[in-house]
């Protein structure tokens, strides 16, 4: 909302500069987000009259026309269409300043001279318009001071105000705060009605009274619409950023912004029988004030008359019954239509008017008697016309119940922590419209609400009003007490931060990406899953919700690739969307991707590729805590490589999975051949088991190493296995440390060789004891694995 | 004794010269050792007259003595040398670089969200997660805002389904948790948020952190204090003017929106600040009766208070990061400054 300094200051006139009336409005809760200087700079401009214009000697587009400054007759050279003999318009003279400060001098124009300039509109920052000069009244004194002319030594307040403050959608409302602020008088009151003078009337019949409480209208004969709209009005409407239509329409947006009443005006010609408030009917369409017709939705609000619709209520007239210059008698319409059942209802049609705006956040239901009287007696004042009676539809049931609230000096206290003034409480309430009876024994305030507030059933509300006047910055700050107990943490459970940070110290980047991902990269890894989509997406490529944190991940790693960073090392932790058979899961995930070098580059470094064990070893290294045998089995995925694929198990449960991109998803998502990434679920990551601690063994162990060839497809998980399950009791380690397929070893053939450590708690293992267990473990091998020793 | 004065020349020659370890051991075996010249003499003193022996074995046991010591002495300059020429042939390029992973970065609004995480543990405040799809009761009735309320228009949410949205604020985490526990409660919620707007200054994903405290005998005041300390431990400036100004959120009354001292200029007006000197930060106010009494909790006994911040803006005002959209572009030599 944007008003005109002046205008405020017309009503409540604080001794402030405008940035101390800024800070005061701000810090009472009406933000001020901008005030701006109306035509900042401009000096000595003044009002002057074409009374000559000669076509230019030497240039076909300007005139030469004498001017009269009202004291003097100069001569100045013009290109503006409209620079007309009579046109009064601003006129700068040499040593005159236009807003921002330039400067005007003397100058030759083709050979001629021109003692100055005349200005368009655009020139004097009052509006955009370029299209020839600023024409003024033709009842504009000549030679006057234009800033005070036009009243230009002015600011436009820029107010940002929140939802519930719509009684501040007015000077008016705005004056009403401001004077409570500021501890000024405040004459709030309604000027006289006024008297009819002649009897007509027009049907009103309202069918949806719980939609339209209040409905007043009222008849205006015999206006003259031909009559311009006074100056005063059209800068007002301006600076609120409301372009001047015709002297009727211009004095409903008058009274509109003077005190927050939304007015219509119908052309009581195009009137048929009489006006009905209703519910759109089926297929009905309306052509609006905006030129556009609009097929109605079931439940918005129609102003109609007899025979067809007329206005959406609240948010915009039609077309063909509203006023224009051949309008000679007038229907007013004031009306309170229920916040509630209007709120969305503009939106709904890509509809955001002034007076859905209003409408919406709660129109003063008492304030149409006083909109209508306001609006006729201006309106008989600059286009004429004879006001019939006031027809008022009110049905009281349903307008909004005003209903006491008590406010304890005790609940002031206990909430903000600081007793307030009783004294000072009572000049707030009453001041801001509360109608207020003080109980001074018991330290209460009974209080009604004012009718242009809606917000005000709760004693909460009210210490929310007493808070904001009284002034935050005069409510104390208090120390904060700690927690009185003392929070409990499990030691089987790591915290996220500290699986991040360990990511981080082995040379992960935490990347975070967008939880909504294009649906293409999302079937990539999870074609099975149809993923929730987003009704209104932002973009098709962030169209569903990820299942799969890879997708995002795998679009980091490339945009760091495409820019020649080619080691990557992302990890990311969020929600992954599983749309499963018994409702959505959110589920906490951990994901991570390598490619490029196993280490960074250096002087010293290996240029080789990661490869699948660097990433299980991160993994391993993820899980060492791990309260479950961690394992990892050959699974076959969407996106990944058949043949380079875990699942990663943790006891019997499947928590995640690793292994390189498929070559065709990795050329698909521009990542390289070699890519590995890992998805686990966050909640088993961070499960560690508590340290299972026993004593260290005084007495020396012993290392047997051990080579054998195996069938290549055996696992040398399967190797491992059965060598703590043969080796008997003293087996404190098994290791592999090599393993060899090439020459020597037959094609179909692997060598796999392993260390395996014996030891005793309690005595040093005698030599016969080790062999004996080596060679069980031999006989096991051989046995169930077909292994056979190499030598 | 001539010849024992000239073995003596001799031999402190020969030692003297040894050029190594083993030459020496040499020598001494040819010296000292069991058939060694030295050894040779001693076992000719049987040789002498009663009356000289003595004397000559006193010499020549003193000569054994002394060529034992050169040894030792020669045995001590050998490897001292052996052992500087070592270190000399060792001798590295201490300049270049260690071997080994770099360390990675943690993400600036994971840095930002520990941090202040950090900072209200120390006050008893617990973390707290929920849901991101969000169910419209949580996200929005139990917030105090109905359907059709005009805040729901300014929340620019993402739909789900009829009922269910992106959740526009981690506030109905702070929902969950009046349901689940009883006063006194402390939480914080961070995490991630959803509204459906982008260009330059605004991101369809973003983070919050919000915290709510509810407890006897909380009011405003003590609001403005924990806030007040934050925004000072957080910008590591104890003077940090913070200002309170009232605004409107349906879930909190009375409300505030809080403003500190521009940080780039100190409060004398510059582009960060739109020349105003103050900066909007966070949005608190005291927990609504009406969300209080949705979530069973007596708000008479139990009054409560809430705040909430966008985790972006703070960290980009304490990093100096000018470009919102730097946080999800994922840049290696954006996130790799923040070790």
């Amino acid at each position: 909302m944007i008003l005109s300094e002046s205008w405020l200051r017309e009503w409540v006139n604080p001794d402030l500069d405008s940035d101390g009336l800024a800070h005061r409005l701000t810090m009472a809760g009406l933000e001020v987000d901008a005030v701006t200087a109306l035509a900042e700079g401009l000096s000595g401009v003044i009002v002057a009259e074409i009374v000559a214009a000669q076509p230019h000697p030497d240039a076909d587009k300007l005139k030469v026309c004498s001017v009269n400054t009202g004291s003097d007759i100069v001569q100045i050279v013009c290109g503006a269409p409209n620079a007309e003999v009579g046109l009064k318009a601003p006129l700068a003279q040499p040593g005159d300043k236009l807003p921002g400060g330039v400067k005007i001098k003397k100058a030759k124009l083709r050979g001629v001279e021109s003692q100055g300039m005349l200005c368009s509109a655009a020139e004097l920052t009052l509006s955009e318009d370029h299209d020839g000069l600023l024409a003024l009244a033709s009842d504009a004194p000549i030679g006057t001071d234009i800033s005070e002319y036009l009243n230009l030594d002015d600011r436009l307040i820029e107010i940002g105000l929140t939802p519930n403050r719509a009684d501040c959608l007015s000077v008016l409302g705005v004056a009403r705060d401001l004077a409570v602020v500021v501890d000024l008088p405040f004459n709030g009151e309604a000027s006289a009605p006024v008297e009819p003078k002649v009897d007509d009337t027009f049907p009103v019949t309202v069918l949806s009274p719980e939609k339209c409480p209040r409905y007043l209208g009222r008849v205006i004969r015999d206006v003259d619409v031909t009559r311009p709209t006074p100056l005063f009005m059209v800068e007002r409407l301006r600076r609120s950023g409301i372009r001047s239509i015709d002297p009727v329409v211009d004095i409903t947006n008058y009274v509109m912004l003077e005190i927050g009443q939304p007015l219509h005006a119908f052309n009581l010609e195009a009137l048929e029988g009489g006006i009905v408030v209703r519910e759109a009917q089926p297929n009905e369409a309306l052509t609006l004030l905006d030129g556009q017709s609009r097929e109605m939705t079931a439940g918005t609000l129609m102003i109609a008359d007899e025979v067809k619709p007329l206005a959406m209520a609240g948010i915009m007239g039609g077309e063909g019954s509203g006023v224009d210059q051949q309008t000679r008698h007038l229907f007013l319409e004031a009306a309170f239509f229920t916040p509630e059942l209007m709120a969305g209802r503009a939106r709904q049609y890509g509809l955001h008017t002034d007076a859905s705006h209003r409408y919406e956040r709660g129109v003063d239901p008492e304030l149409p008697y006083r909109a209508i009287e306001r609006a006729t007696t201006l309106l008989m004042e600059w286009v004429g016309g004879k006001p019939g009676p006031i027809t008022d539809i009110s049905a009281t049931e349903h307008l909004p119940a005003r209903t006491g609230v008590t406010l304890r000096a005790s609940a002031i206290e206990a909430m903000l922590g600081i007793e307030v003034p009783a004294d000072e409480v009572t000049r707030i309430l009453k001041g801001l419209g509360f109608e207020v009876v003080v109980d001074s024994a018991a330290q209460e305030w009974c209080c009604t609400a004012p009718s242009w507030r809606f917000d005000m059933g709760l004693e909460a509300d009210l210490i929310e009003e007493i808070a904001r006047i009284f002034g935050y910055d005069n409510i104390p700050t208090l120390p904060v007490q700690g927690a009185s107990q003392a929070g409990v943490n499990s030691e089987a459970t790591a915290s996220l931060a500290d699986i991040r940070h360990r990511l981080v110290s082995r040379g992960f980047n935490e990347a975070i990406t967008f939880s909504f991902v294009s649906p293409d990269a999302q079937a990539l890894f999870d074609p099975d899953w149809v993923p929730v989509a987003l009704k209104n997406p932002i973009s098709s490529d962030l169209a569903v919700m990820r299942t799969s944190l890879l997708p995002g991940l795998a679009g980091a790693a490339a945009h760091n690739i495409k820019r020649q960073i080619t080691r990557v090392r992302f990890f990311e932790t969020g929600l992954r969307f599983l749309p499963e058979a018994n409702g959505l899961t959110q589920t906490p995930t951990l994901a991570l991707i390598l490619c490029g070098a196993r280490t960074p580059e250096g002087w010293s470094a290996e240029s080789d590729s990661v490869d699948f064990y660097d990433l299980k070893g991160e993994i391993e290294a993820l899980l060492a805590a791990a309260a479950k045998p961690v394992t990892f089995r050959s699974a076959i995925r969407a996106g990944l490589h058949d043949g380079q694929t875990a699942e990663v198990v943790l006891g019997d449960s499947v928590i995640g999975v690793m292994g390189r991109l498929h070559p065709v998803a990795a050329s698909e998502l521009d990542l390289p051949d070699k890519t590995f990434v890992a998805e686990l679920d966050l909640a088993e990551v961070l499960q560690r088991a508590m340290p299972d601690y026993h004593d260290i063994s005084r007495y020396p162990e012993v290392r047997r190493d051990l080579a054998v060839v195996l069938d290549k497809q055996v696992a040398a998980s399967a190797a491992v296995d059965l060598v703590k399950a043969a080796a008997g009791e003293y087996l404190a380690d098994v290791v592999v440390f090599d393993l060899y397929e090439g020459e020597g070893v037959a094609e179909n053939e692997k060598s796999l060789a392993m260390g395996l450590t014996f030891r005793d708690q309690s005595r040093t293992l005698t030599d016969e004891e080790v062999s004996n267990a080596l060679a069980q473990v031999i006989d096991s091998l051989t046995e169930k694995l077909g292994a056979r020793l190499r030598h | 004794m001539q010849a024992l004065d000239t073995l003596k020349a001799e031999a402190t020659t020969a030692i003297s010269s040894a050029e190594d370890a083993s030459a020496l051991e040499k020598l001494r075996v040819e010296l000292l050792g069991k058939k060694g010249r030295v050894t040779d003499l001693l076992k000719s003193l049987g040789q002498l007259d009663a009356s000289e022996r003595p004397k000559a074995g006193a010499e020549i046991n003193a000569l054994k003595q002394h060529l034992n010591t050169l040894i030792s002495e020669r045995k001590q300059v050998l490897q001292s040398a052996a052992l500087a020429e070592q270190l000399a042939n060792e001798r590295l390029d201490v300049t270049l670089p260690g071997r080994g992973e770099q360390t990675g970065s943690l993400h600036p609004i994971t840095r930002t969200i520990e941090r202040m995480a950090a900072f209200f543990a120390t006050l008893g405040f617990d973390v707290v997660e929920g849901p991101e799809v969000e169910d419209d009761y949580h996200n929005f009735e139990a917030l105090n805002i109905p359907a059709h309320h005009p805040a729901r228009a300014m929340h620019d949410t993402f739909y789900v389904d009829d009922n269910h949205v992106l959740r526009t604020h981690t506030s109905g985490v702070q929902v969950r948790t009046m349901e689940r526990l009883a006063p006194p409660i402390r939480v914080i919620c961070p995490g991630r948020v959803y509204r459906c707007d982008s260009d330059l200054t605004h991101s369809p994903m973003f983070h919050q952190v919000e915290g709510l405290l509810v407890d006897q005998n909380v009011n405003f005041g003590q609001l403005k204090g924990i806030i007040q300390q934050f925004l000072a431990s957080f910008f590591e400036q104890d003077d940090l003017a913070v200002r309170f100004r009232p605004s409107y959120f349906p879930f909190t009354e009375p409300s505030a929106e809080v403003d500190i001292q521009c940080v780039k200029c100190a409060g004398k007006g510059c582009r960060i600040c739109s020349g105003t000197g103050w900066l909007e930060v966070m949005g608190c106010g005291m927990v609504h009766p009406r969300v209080l009494e949705m979530s069973g909790i007596d708000g008479e006994q139990f009054p409560g208070f809430a705040f909430g911040m966008g985790v972006e803006r703070l960290a980009m005002l304490r990093y100096g990061i000018g470009d919102l959209r730097l946080n999800f572009e994922n840049d290696l030599r954006f996130l790799s400054q923040f070790r």
